[in-house]
């Protein structure tokens, strides 16, 4: 147990998860797994809050991606064990105020990447209007009933944007075949994705009501 | 004696005794209108009559008969209004002055112009020989100068990052006002207390006053800081922690000032009375607040039943917040935590019912007041440091002015370091400095000296004349070198960028994702709380709250149709005077292309992909609602008629139809260029209002065809009355009209039906009619419920 902590902490999350908190989230995994080994969908299907959120499907599937194991692998697995459990949740880790420059880019880029395989769905690295357009109507679909039209307006008005913005000069037989990862990054730009996609518990040295004393 | 009315009829020079009577009744009018004020001029009749006869008896005794006066003078009857008005366009002349001597306005801030200005009136009036007008009467700025500021400041909050720092603006409102206080009181009092040998006046300072007096000088002054901070145009979160700052430390001076007022007679305050006012300051602002809200709420229920009564809607914001920050006041609460909870918890609910002109009209009256408020106040200071009794004291002064930037700088040093270990984004040195720096008194420190009794602090006029040297040094001195300090540490600035559809679906979607993330690790961090929240109010607040169907609108499509309309708006304010280009590319099918012209703005040109021949179908249907299609479907309508009466007589008509045709699609094309965002399809319920002419109330009806002119696709007659009139249309909007050569290419293959194209097509020029005509308030009852403006 003592081995694999250290292992993950090492390997995988580069210090920047407390071993207290890690030890948080196995309890947490076991919980969830009953147990067992390795976590599948339908473990994660069964979390009863998750019932309300509008992307319940791509937040569980994300876990599974192998995309986000940073292995430069593609397709899905259908069970995970507790290290890519673990490797997923460093996504959301914080910068603290001893990241560099590089660092803070570099964590942008991750954070970025793992939403760009968020609805990347077809695996082949670029965002289709078809799958912006799935993104989008999932977004609204538990906000009653409003219809397929709406979201297809959207998404549209969304990927023109995006087309506009990068590729301002397209002769007419052009064609704009998807949102690239950095015609991506582009757009996101103002919204300072390290400092907005994280989960409280995961920074080190913001102590927090669960964690008590943060080690570094 | 027939009574008359207060008018003054023309009387003839007649000696008879009605015209007698007539003459001394305007004798009476006159004399009464140099004595009685106003208001009791309202019962003219009444009292005329009463007069009429007291002085008939006295008529006979001392009547001399004076020549008809023409033309007279009354100032007193009209003197209060006069000189409120007087006051006012002089505030706003000077302001208007300012802007245009040419380099002033980047180096001096204009609460310096003002004040300054102040003092020259002051200096004038004190030099003619009269008495200067106590203009900053407390009860005059607490009740009718701040709450315009205050409520422009709460309406408008930025809620967002707000909420998000709010544990950091609340501990430097609460613990740092505190700390200012305790520290400047306490320290000034020990020096008061040092110089044995020479016992001067300041030793007759007790402790309470002291403190009462580093209470009143320690809060930082919101409409200083605004009218400082607007200028140099600060990253955001820096804006919204000071600003912050000042709005919630009110409660803090409140309280502290109350309670050392009210125990500087009794010359101590004990363990008790520090406890309850700790209870007393969670009373006054958790009350103000709560008040606040009540009345918010309560707005916004009546705003759910204005849809038949447009024009009083902006009425019903001002009033019931001006009677939120009344009612606060009356307990003794925070008014101006009351007017802040009022504005921002109305805000949402308010805009979603009330039309798009009433969001207009209340965004600039709050504008106006706020920007008439906060001159009038700087210069109010000007004069009221003219006229002020004073009395200069050089150590108290001196000692005043350092003790509070020094304790300014040390707490908000403190303060971060403490604040740091919670926060995920850090306040580093620089944001540091600006924050202290930017710590500004002003005028509600003064009021709140001005408020003291002279019985009960013989020190007053020392008070007063160190405060205005405060609020002096920190406008003039840190007001005008804040701009330079801020180019010279680099700070980072506001980020004039434009919200974009594809950041607010991705905040929404970082929201649920982090909520969902949270979920997994089953740590109920604060957005499943406020996932929680939003859940609540949209299930149950927005019902109560919110007109018809809009209740349940998204946020999302809330969003793409503000911008929208945003949009569709620009491009009427800029349509008319750009040029388009003279080559329009010809050909192809579904592409739209911006033809390569200047782009404008933005480099819009591109609008939606050309597809393979595969996808065309697809694309189709999905352009099927947009604007870009309204050209394709022209022209499949030209070839149309062009196939089916090529021979016609009215061939040469048709020709010329053919080019207004072509017009209609440039200008359709150059609407293009600035809506970036295509038309929603028309047979969603949404979609219905996102036409100019919608009706939210009737939003869930199915958009009736009876509202659209259809255009009936009469092939034997292609000209249709509603084309015609939108080609006039343009034609006065002034549009250069372009000689084409007849360059179209059928498309190929078209699907879809005629009818919905073409009721598209009208509901296109419809909405592009309303676009470029502007309807008079009379002229369209249904436009009164349009979504409003962002």
């Amino acid at each position: 147990y003592d081995t694999f902590m250290t292992v993950s902490c090492h390997s995988y999350v580069d210090t920047s998860i407390s071993l207290e908190q890690i030890e948080n989230l196995h309890k947490r995994f076991q919980r969830l797994s009953d147990n067992e080994e390795t976590i599948s969908r339908k473990h994660l299907d069964s979390i009863p809050s998750l019932d309300n959120n509008p992307i319940k499907k791509q937040i569980i599937e994300a876990f599974f991606d192998k995309r986000n194991q940073h292995q430069d692998e593609v397709g899905s697995c259908e069970e995970i064990g507790f290290e890519q459990f673990l490797m997923v949740m460093s996504h959301f880790r914080p910068p603290s105020l001893k990241t560099t420059e590089e660092e803070k880019e570099a964590m942008r880029k991750e954070k970025l990447r793992f939403l760009f395989n968020m609805h990347d769905t077809g695996n082949d690295g670029t965002i289709t209007l078809v799958e912006y357009r799935k993104v989008v109507e999932e977004l609204l679909s538990k906000s009653g009933d409003i219809g397929q039209e709406a979201a297809k307006a959207i998404a549209d008005a969304a990927m023109l944007e995006v087309a506009s913005t990068n590729v301002p000069h397209m002769d007419p037989d052009d064609f704009y075949e998807g949102i690239t990862f950095e015609h991506f990054e582009q757009i996101l730009k103002g919204l300072e994705m390290e400092t907005r996609m994280y989960i409280r518990f995961l920074d080190v040295e913001t102590p927090t009501l669960r964690c008590g004393k943060s080690t570094s | 004696m027939p009574s008359r009315t207060g008018s003054h009829s023309p009387a003839g020079t007649g000696k008879s005794l009605p015209e007698r009577g007539l003459l001394l009744l305007m004798v009476l009018v006159l004399l009464e209108g140099s004595v009685l004020p106003l208001g009791a001029a309202s019962s003219p009749d009444i009292s005329h009559q009463k007069n009429v006869d007291n002085h008939k008896v006295e008529h006979e005794k001392n009547y001399t008969k004076k020549a008809f006066p023409v033309l007279d003078l009354d100032y007193h009857h009209i003197q209060t209004p006069f000189e409120i008005s007087l006051w006012v366009l002089l505030a706003s002349v000077m302001k208007l002055g300012f802007h245009m001597i040419p380099r002033l306005p980047g180096i001096v801030p204009e609460s310096c112009l003002l004040i300054t200005v102040g003092l020259l009136v002051g200096g004038l009036i004190k030099l003619a020989g009269e008495k200067v007008p106590p203009v900053l009467d407390s009860q005059l700025f607490f009740l009718c100068l701040l709450p315009p500021i205050i409520l422009d400041a709460g309406y408008f909050l930025p809620i967002r990052p707000f909420m998000e720092n709010l544990g950091t603006i609340l501990m430097f409102a609460v613990v740092g006002t505190l700390w200012n206080a305790f520290f400047i009181g306490g320290l000034l009092y020990a020096v008061c207390q040092i110089q044995p040998a020479n016992p001067s006046e300041l030793h007759q300072l007790e402790i309470l006053p002291c403190l009462l007096f580093g209470s009143i000088i320690s809060a930082v002054d919101p409409v200083a800081v605004l009218a400082v901070f607007e200028e140099i145009h600060i990253n955001e979160l820096l804006h919204i922690l000071v600003f912050g700052e000042s709005l919630l430390n009110d409660a803090v001076t409140v309280v502290l000032y109350h309670l050392f007022e009210e125990y500087s007679a009794a010359g101590t305050v004990t363990v008790l009375d520090g406890f309850l006012g700790i209870i007393s300051f969670l009373v006054v602002s958790l009350g103000g607040i709560l008040v606040g809200a009540i009345y918010g709420i309560l707005t916004a229920f009546t705003s759910r039943f204005t849809s038949h009564t447009r024009v009083i809607e902006p009425l019903f914001v001002f009033v019931y917040s001006y009677m939120a920050y009344l009612s606060a006041e009356m307990f003794h609460l925070s008014g101006i935590m009351a007017l802040i909870a009022c504005g921002a918890v109305m805000r949402p609910y308010v805009e979603a019912n009330i039309s798009h002109k009433s969001h207009t009209t209340i965004k600039y009256f709050l504008k106006m007041w706020s920007s008439v408020s906060e001159t009038l106040i700087f210069i109010f200071l000007g004069v009221a440091t003219v006229d002020g009794p004073h009395h200069w004291n050089w150590t108290f002064v001196t000692v005043t002015v350092i003790l509070c930037l020094v304790s300014r700088v040390i707490g908000v040093v403190g303060l971060t370091c403490v604040i740091n270990k919670f926060r995920i984004v850090k306040l580093t040195t620089k944001d540091q400095f600006i924050v202290a720096y930017g710590g500004m008194r002003g005028a509600i420190a003064f009021s709140l000296g001005f408020l003291l009794k002279k019985e009960q602090f013989p020190m007053r006029e020392m008070f007063l004349t160190a405060i205005i040297t405060v609020i002096f040094f920190t406008v003039f001195v840190q007001g005008m070198t804040i701009k330079p300090l801020v180019e010279l540490l680099a700070v980072k600035k506001k980020q004039e960028a434009k919200r974009s559809i594809n950041e607010e679906i991705h905040t929404q979607f970082l929201d649920h994702l982090l909520t969902g993330i949270e979920d997994i690790c089953g740590h109920y961090g604060h957005h499943h709380w406020k996932d929680k929240l939003n859940r609540f109010n949209k299930k149950y607040v927005k019902k109560c709250l919110i007109a018809g169907e809009r209740s349940k609108e998204p946020q999302l499509i809330a969003f793409y149709h503000k911008m929208e309309m945003k949009q569709a708006i620009d491009l009427v304010e800029s349509g008319g005077g750009v040029n388009l280009p003279s080559a329009v590319p010809s050909t192809v099918s579904m592409q739209n292309i911006q033809p390569k012209k200047p782009p404008p703005a933005k480099p819009v040109e591109k609008a939606l992909p050309k597809m393979t021949k595969g996808r065309e179908e697809e694309i189709r249907q999905i352009l099927r609602s947009n604007l870009q299609k309204t050209r394709q479907r022209l022209r499949s309508y030209n070839r149309h008629t062009l196939v089916a009466d090529p021979y016609e007589d009215g061939f040469s008509e048709l020709l010329i139809k053919k080019q207004k045709m072509i017009e209609l699609e440039k200008k359709i094309q150059h609407m293009n260029n600035y809506l970036t965002v295509p038309a929603a399809p028309p047979d969603s319920p949404t979609m219905c209002r996102a036409r100019l002419a919608s009706d939210p109330q009737a939003y869930s009806s199915k958009p009736a065809a009876d509202r659209v002119p259809t255009i009936q696709v009469d092939l034997a007659s292609p000209q249709s009355p509603d084309s015609v009139n939108l080609m006039d249309e343009f034609r006065r909007a002034d549009q250069q009209e372009e000689d084409q050569g007849l360059m179209m290419k059928p498309p190929s293959g078209q699907s879809g039906p005629n009818r919905p194209r073409e009721e598209d097509r009208g509901r296109e020029q419809q909405k592009m009619t309303r676009c470029l005509s502007d309807p008079g308030p009379s002229a369209d009852e249904e436009e009164e419920d349009e979504p409003f403006l962002p």
